[in-house]
């Protein structure tokens, strides 16, 4: 006679697990960092190495010691924001300086509110902003992608974005900057974009983000209503001054647009749970990155952006409901 | 044509039917039959006969006792051995009639013969009353008696059946079986329910996973107008009431309301086989079409049980006690009900006998809720479970009823849909019978 089991249903179960999820984005970044590896080679190997390294320690030694409760490292969550500090970062960061990110995003960000699911701002993004301010210097210093294999070698310099900025408070006008140092040309703008490790290509990003849509692990609203808002917002600037104002297309392809709403926009735990909400959440963050480009001293924006609006979630999520069945 | 569906939410199962190829087949009788008197919703039915009597197939053994309530009948013909309480199979101890089995005297005025009667000739009181008298009651799960069903409220008026052949749950396959041997009984049993509620028009919702069963109820219904089959796109929980008629119709039932409110009745496929049976035929509810199935199950069977059958039984009769199977469940993965105890015996509405194994069922480690989002996609009615849970491990019952935790049809599709295995329909269960019953003593508190 068989021992039978009593519990309430459901008795099944989709197979669906965090670890599977975290897997997927993985996989996901997968495009982004093999392309970051071919133009900057071994440099971001030892930082993911070293990201991975030191946010999975720092998870493992906070739920050990300091929690006192089983690990959860093993579900990949750490080992994610890893890999996303990493492509937040310079190719030509020292290795210390993920480190110390690291312990930064998983000590204080996630692990301080009770780990995953729990906190409040995204671990990867708090992380990064933490070291722009802290190490400004570093962080702003960019090399200009250039294939391992190839005559030219890499070039130290700023980011298409701060080159911008430059330029304009120079007096000079976007025509002579764009012509200057070839903005304009599509295969710069999709292939070989200067920023961080992640940022490349931006073709290796869609893919990414494909595959996480394909997956069901992240649903469209979030990324194309930030999108969205950036394009329309930079095009009417654009029209009224293009000389002033940069075009929706070189707003959308530089300062971390794609990486930021792909990957960490669309984080669960620091983004809203309704269809309606992500899309307020996406606008407020595309209207953010914008008011910072145009108007503020950091070129880039998305960064500060996604952290002010993951601190609106909470209100979100309780003012903005799903429609229900039969009202 | 697009294939429709209800609005909000849903999942989708594999279907493992993998019984769907095993015609209906009549299971033996058991020397021993227990007839519970609560085989329906509301209230259980008084026996009506004592130890040593004796009693025929098809004669009345428990009356109604009060307006939502059933007529019970003998499964078998034999002696009665004792009316005592007695387990049913989720444990509930319920007065049984316990019956030992001598032949198959069937009561004389049960027409027998397989004939199919096609010419309604009784009216509309006629029709309820022998539905009433036959115990016919809802198959599809909740087991509502059918004759109240049938008679709407004053001042309620429906303008449409829907008859349920969904069968959306996994692995069932007895309502696909039923629309395939016995169609043309059913669309009989459409008409009689449809003459009875005064409809112009039926509906036969069918998921599109069961293209024969379409086919086969299209050809029938060809020469009946008013009746249309209608092909539904596969996803759970498209069987549930308010999900069919919002898939069928387009309309919503409103919260807190019956399917009558958006002009709807809904009944099983197998339901309406059951009026046919009774207005046609004069024959009781006394059997259903049962399935054993499961991958680690010996055989896959569909099986006409008599009512009050042993499930030991049931699964002795088919290859025995499947050597994997951790837990047994009656009805489907989704919504059914895991049995404790297998000396307790079929009713009504027990539709399947489906074993699981350990790899299949056993839940996994809860972990922390990463606010995915999945449980909210996945709820049919908008709820948000992952909130319901939280609130609920708080016990804020005023948002809970704020959030509707009320509404909640306890299909399972939140914990199923889970990346971190939390339980949220175990306790989200608990506490909408918790508030529910707030809000009821709050009512009656008000109208005095």
């Amino acid at each position: 006679m068989n021992k039978l089991t009593v519990s309430l249903s459901p008795h099944i179960h989709s197979a669906d697990s965090t670890r599977k999820i975290m897997r997927d984005v993985l996989i996901a970044m997968a495009p982004a960092w093999l392309v970051s590896v071919w133009f900057f080679g071994i440099s971001v190997i030892i930082l993911t190495v070293a990201g991975v390294a030191a946010c999975m320690l720092t998870e493992w030694l906070i739920t050990r010691f300091m929690m006192k409760r089983k690990s959860t490292v093993s579900d990949l969550s750490a080992v994610v924001t890893g890999v996303l500090l990493a492509l937040n970062l310079p190719p030509s960061s020292p290795w210390w300086l993920i480190v110390i990110g690291s312990i930064f995003s998983i000590g204080v960000v996630k692990m301080s509110f009770g780990g995953l699911g729990q906190n409040i701002f995204n671990p990867a993004i708090a992380g990064r902003v933490f070291l722009l301010i802290s190490f400004p210097t570093l962080m702003t210093d960019w090399t200009r992608p250039a294939p391992l294999i190839g005559s030219v070698d890499a070039v130290s310099g700023a980011t298409p974005l701060a080159v911008v900025n430059e330029g304009l408070a120079k007096g000079l006008t976007l025509d002579q900057i764009f012509t200057q140092n070839d903005f304009s040309s599509l295969e710069m703008l999709f292939v070989r974009i200067g920023g961080s490790i992640g940022e490349v290509s931006a073709i290796a990003l869609i893919l990414g983000f494909v595959y996480l849509l394909v997956r069901k692990v992240v649903k469209p609203h979030i990324p194309l209503a930030i999108l969205c808002t950036i394009f329309v917002f930079s095009g009417i600037f654009w029209l009224i001054d293009p000389q002033q104002y940069t075009n929706p297309l070189f707003n959308l392809l530089t300062g971390g647009v794609l990486l930021g709403s792909f990957f960490m926009a669309t984080d669960y735990a620091t983004s809203p749970m309704g269809k309606t909400a992500m899309v307020i959440y996406g606008i407020g963050i595309g209207l953010i990155t914008m008011i910072i480009r145009y108007f503020g001293s950091y070129p880039e924006g998305i960064s500060f952006a996604i952290l002010i609006m993951n601190s609106v979630v909470p209100l979100l999520n309780k003012y903005v409901k799903p429609r229900k069945f039969g009202r | 044509m697009r294939k429709r569906t209800f609005s909000i939410g849903g999942v989708h199962p594999n279907d493992h039917k993998i019984a769907r190829d095993c015609a209906i087949e009549d299971l033996p009788l058991a020397p021993i039959f227990s007839v519970s008197m609560s085989q329906h919703l509301g209230a259980p039915a008084n026996p009506v006969v004592a130890a040593g009597d004796k009693v025929r197939t098809g004669q009345i053994i428990g009356e109604p006792s009060g307006f939502i309530s059933a007529y019970v009948h003998s499964p078998v013909s034999g002696t009665v051995k004792s009316v005592a309480p007695r387990a049913n199979l989720l444990g509930h101890k319920i007065v049984h009639v316990d019956i030992e089995v001598e032949g198959d005297e069937w009561m004389e005025d049960i027409d027998r013969t397989p004939d199919i009667v096609r010419e309604i000739t009784l009216d509309r009181e006629q029709i309820l009353d022998r539905i009433k008298k036959c115990g016919v009651v809802g198959l599809g799960g909740a087991t509502f008696p059918t004759h109240v069903k049938l008679s709407p409220p004053p001042g309620k008026k429906a303008d449409v059946l829907i008859l349920n052949g969904a069968e959306c749950e996994p692995y069932l396959t007895s309502d696909y079986r039923i629309m395939l041997e016995r169609g043309e009984e059913i669309v009989i049993g459409a008409e009689i329910m449809k003459k009875a509620l005064e409809v112009d028009r039926v509906v036969i919702g069918i998921e599109e996973n069961k293209p024969e069963a379409i086919e086969n109820m299209l050809r029938i219904t060809a020469s009946h107008p008013g009746i249309e089959v209608m092909a539904l796109k596969k996803r759970y929980p498209q069987g549930g009431e308010k999900q069919l008629i919002n898939a069928v119709t387009g309309r919503q039932v409103p919260s807190m309301k019956l399917p009558i409110d958006a002009g709807a009745v809904v009944q099983n496929v197998g339901t309406s086989l059951a009026v046919y049976e009774a207005v046609q035929k004069n024959k009781p509810l006394i059997d259903n079409v049962l399935t054993v199935t499961g991958e680690c199950c010996p055989q896959q069977r569909n099986l006409r049980v008599r009512v009050g059958t042993p499930l030991s039984f049931i699964l002795e009769q088919s290859g025995g006690m499947p050597k994997d199977a951790v837990k047994i469940i009656s009805g489907g993965p989704m919504m059914g009900w895991a049995i404790s105890n297998l000396e307790a015996t079929t009713v009504k509405s027990t539709s399947s006998l489906l074993c699981l194994t350990a790899e299949q069922t056993l839940r996994k480690e809860e972990g922390n809720c990463i606010r995915c989002g999945k449980c909210v996609d996945a709820c049919p009615m908008g709820l948000e479970p992952y909130l319901l849970n939280r609130l609920a491990r708080a016990r804020k019952l005023d948002e809970l009823e704020e959030n509707a935790i009320y509404d909640c049809i306890e299909c399972g599709c939140c914990l199923y849909s889970c990346p971190a295995n939390i339980p949220l329909l175990d306790t989200i269960r608990v506490y909408k019978r918790e508030v529910l019953a707030i809000m009821k003593n709050r009512a009656s508190a008000t109208a005095k």
